[in-house]
């Protein structure tokens, strides 16, 4: 390999037609507001873990809309609902990390 | 008297015996399947407990004052309270009264099961009946007890506000066969013993009535025609009663002397828990209690309709209920018997399988140390930042050596994890939590949620750490003169929080330090009957949008006190309520802070 003093960073592509979306299909059947969120990140901010594991509803949203391991994420969650009392969309953002640490096999 | 029928027996008393067997062996058998399915260290616990005198006697007592008398409900309402106490204490009396005539005056037929209950068609008056004159009359007396409070039960399916019960649950099938066999059972108990008053003796209410039957109808010819219907009407009534909410009465009984014993709920669904859910009467006194009811919305949801469906095991009607409540707990505040309605909801979610484990995210946080007072704010707190603000300001002033645990975040009690059901992952928080404290050196742990300050007091083992309430604690710095208040001319109105009220009983003491600053009125409802702010974080289901009318509701109770303004003692009320109030919504150390002098 030719050391050209740079290198390409992974792409970040994500190919909608070949990503695992049922687990999301699964869970706006059961949390029907999680289809309500507008990604504004109010949940992410407000977070009591986010500062040690990253976690985010939203980030959790997005990653399983894109068949991501949002699993790192999920275990974090103490449940203290802080995300479900700002969240401006009013998405029961609780059920929706319960349900998803349910369903995920 | 004497004994009018030689063998003793008449065929119309079969009826009457099989629905007593039924009923009796059908407790029995629930009783030792009950006892089977507690725990040994428990059923150890609730045998000794009725060797203990003083246990002993208290059971009786609470037997006698709940299942009889039905002080709690006299409590509620005079006339709701007299139904059923004149139903329960007169059927008990004329039970008691049987035995007494037939060990009086024929004494050996005492081992016949049936002779009490129909005394009066195996006997015939002779001419010493003075001697039963008062029974008699006794009689009478409850009889006729009995028969105002069916009349009173069959006025309540029509006018049922006047029993201060808005709502009740609605009847299941073998719910309408019971009642209505209970209430045929006192009046044709009347009609039999008025077609044989002429053989058999009676009172008021009997001998009036054969003298009326006797002018158009003739007594012989009915006499055993409504002996029969009476035996039915009791076979009918004990062969469904295992089935329906009249299960309460036996079922009771077991309750009360396991409460005393100390008892408490380890499952959802066996032991100390059967007992509870069959013990629920389906007053509906929790259905009006419940926040969710609002414009009847959600009644199918109220701790009546959980034990219904624990008791029929409805998987799915059982998970919806469990997961929807605010566990706020009025509902068993004003239960009659007791049911804990939050704590099996509890218990009931514990029982779901996550797949996704818990791994505790903030093992590497640390704290202050060496300071005497450790301020914990918790996650809702937060989210009101000037109630963490006001506090410390408040502790300054005060000149409180302190440290605030949680400033930068990041820190949870595991109350909402606990509410959840998720008891191992809450208790993972706990342990870590407990470390961190216990190292930071403090002695007084001060904590301004209440959410947290239940969690602490009940799940926490903090040796040497006295944990306190910002209320009681800026109280205690007012009657110590470290600080000093003046009073405003607002008037505010206090909202009980639910953790902090019902939760740990602690009613008197925000009154008095919101009363050192302020003006304070009351709500229509309050103290153990406040209403949930919607905004509780016990209902795992419903939704923002579900949660409005709740709201809405309990500021429409606060409003009726005409306050200037809301103050309550918790964060999540207080960001809930500022939502949709037309007045301010304050916190009392908010208050309080502004009118330090």
């Amino acid at each position: 390999m030719i050391d050209f003093g740079f290198t390409l960073s992974k792409s970040s592509t994500v190919d909608l037609n070949k990503v695992d979306r049922s687990r999301y299909d699964q869970l706006v059947k059961l949390v029907p507001t999680a289809r309500m969120c507008m990604n504004c990140g109010s949940c992410g901010a407000t977070c009591t873990v986010s500062e040690y594991k990253g976690m985010s509803v939203r980030k959790v949203l997005t990653g399983i809309q894109r068949g991501e391991d949002v699993r790192p994420m999920l275990s974090s969650c103490m449940l203290c609902g802080k995300c479900t009392m700002v969240c401006p969309r009013g998405i029961n953002t609780r059920n929706l990390v319960l349900t998803l640490c349910k369903i995920y096999d | 008297m004497i004994d009018r029928i030689p063998s003793g027996f008449h065929p119309f008393v079969i009826p009457f015996l099989i629905g007593m067997a039924f009923v009796l062996l059908y407790c029995f058998g629930a009783m030792i399947r009950v006892l089977y399915e507690l725990s040994w260290q428990d059923r150890k616990k609730f045998f000794l407990s009725l060797l203990n005198p003083k246990i002993l006697l208290k059971d009786i007592k609470d037997i006698f004052l709940n299942c009889l008398i039905h002080v709690p409900l006299w409590k509620r309402n005079k006339l709701f309270g007299y139904m059923h106490s004149s139903i329960a204490f007169g059927w008990f009396m004329i039970i008691l009264l049987g035995h007494i005539e037939v060990l009086l005056f024929v004494p050996g037929r005492i081992n016949l099961f049936y002779y009490p209950i129909f005394f009066n068609y195996f006997v015939a008056e002779d001419d010493v009946t003075l001697r039963g004159s008062l029974l008699f009359f006794l009689m009478d007396f409850f009889l006729l007890m009995i028969m105002s409070g069916i009349a009173l039960a069959m006025a309540r399916r029509v006018k049922n506000y006047m029993f201060g019960v808005k709502r009740m649950a609605r009847p299941t099938f073998l719910n309408v066969v019971g009642l209505y066999s209970l209430w045929a059972i006192f009046p044709l108990r009347w009609l039999a013993e008025s077609f044989t008053a002429h053989i058999s003796g009676g009172s008021f209410l009997t001998i009036p009535a054969n003298w009326l039957f006797r002018q158009f109808l003739g007594n012989e010819l009915y006499m055993l025609p409504t002996w029969w219907a009476y035996s039915i009407a009791l076979c009918v009534f004990m062969c469904v009663l295992p089935f329906t909410r009249y299960m309460h009465i036996p079922a009771e009984m077991l309750l009360i002397p396991m409460r005393n014993a100390g008892l408490k709920v380890r499952s959802s669904r066996k032991g100390f828990a059967r007992v509870e859910f069959f013990s629920c009467p389906n007053c509906g006194v929790c259905i009006d209690a419940c926040p969710m009811t609002v414009d009847n919305g959600n009644v199918k949801d109220c701790t009546v309709y959980l034990t219904r469906q624990l008791r029929r095991g409805n998987e799915e009607r059982i998970q919806e209920i469990s997961d929807k409540c605010l566990l706020c707990g009025k509902c068993e505040a004003l239960c009659q018997v007791g049911v804990e309605g939050p704590g099996l909801r509890i218990l009931e979610r514990a029982r779901r399988d996550y797949t996704v484990p818990f791994n505790y995210p903030a093992a590497d946080k640390s704290v202050d140390k060496n300071h005497k007072v450790l301020y914990f704010a918790g996650c809702m707190t937060h989210l009101t930042p000037s109630i963490g603000r006001n506090i410390t300001e408040l502790l300054r002033k005060a000149n409180i050596d302190f440290t605030w645990l949680d400033q930068q975040g990041g820190l949870c009690c595991g109350r909402p994890m606990f509410t959840a059901g998720r008891i191992a992952e809450a208790k993972a928080i706990v342990a870590n939590m407990e470390k961190l404290i216990l190292e930071s050196g403090c002695d007084t742990l001060l904590v301004s949620c209440p959410i947290c300050y239940k969690m602490f007091r009940e799940q926490y083992n903090l040796p040497g750490v006295e944990i306190v309430n910002y209320i009681p604690f800026i109280n205690n710095l007012i009657n110590t003169g470290r600080i000093k208040v003046e009073k405003s001319d607002i008037c505010y109105v206090y909202h009980d929080p639910c953790e902090l009220g019902r939760g740990c009983g602690m009613y008197d003491e925000p009154r008095k330090l919101l009363g050192r600053s302020a003006g304070i009125a009351e709500a229509q409802q309050n103290r153990e009957e406040s209403i949930c702010c919607g905004g509780s974080l016990g209902s795992l289901s419903l939704d923002f949008a579900q949660r409005e009318n709740m709201t809405k509701a309990a500021l429409d109770n606060l409003y009726t006190s005409n306050a200037d303004a809301i103050a309550t003692a918790c964060p999540l009320c207080q960001a809930t309520f500022a939502r949709y109030a037309d007045r301010p919504v304050k916190d009392i150390a908010e208050i309080v802070n502004q009118q330090v002098i």
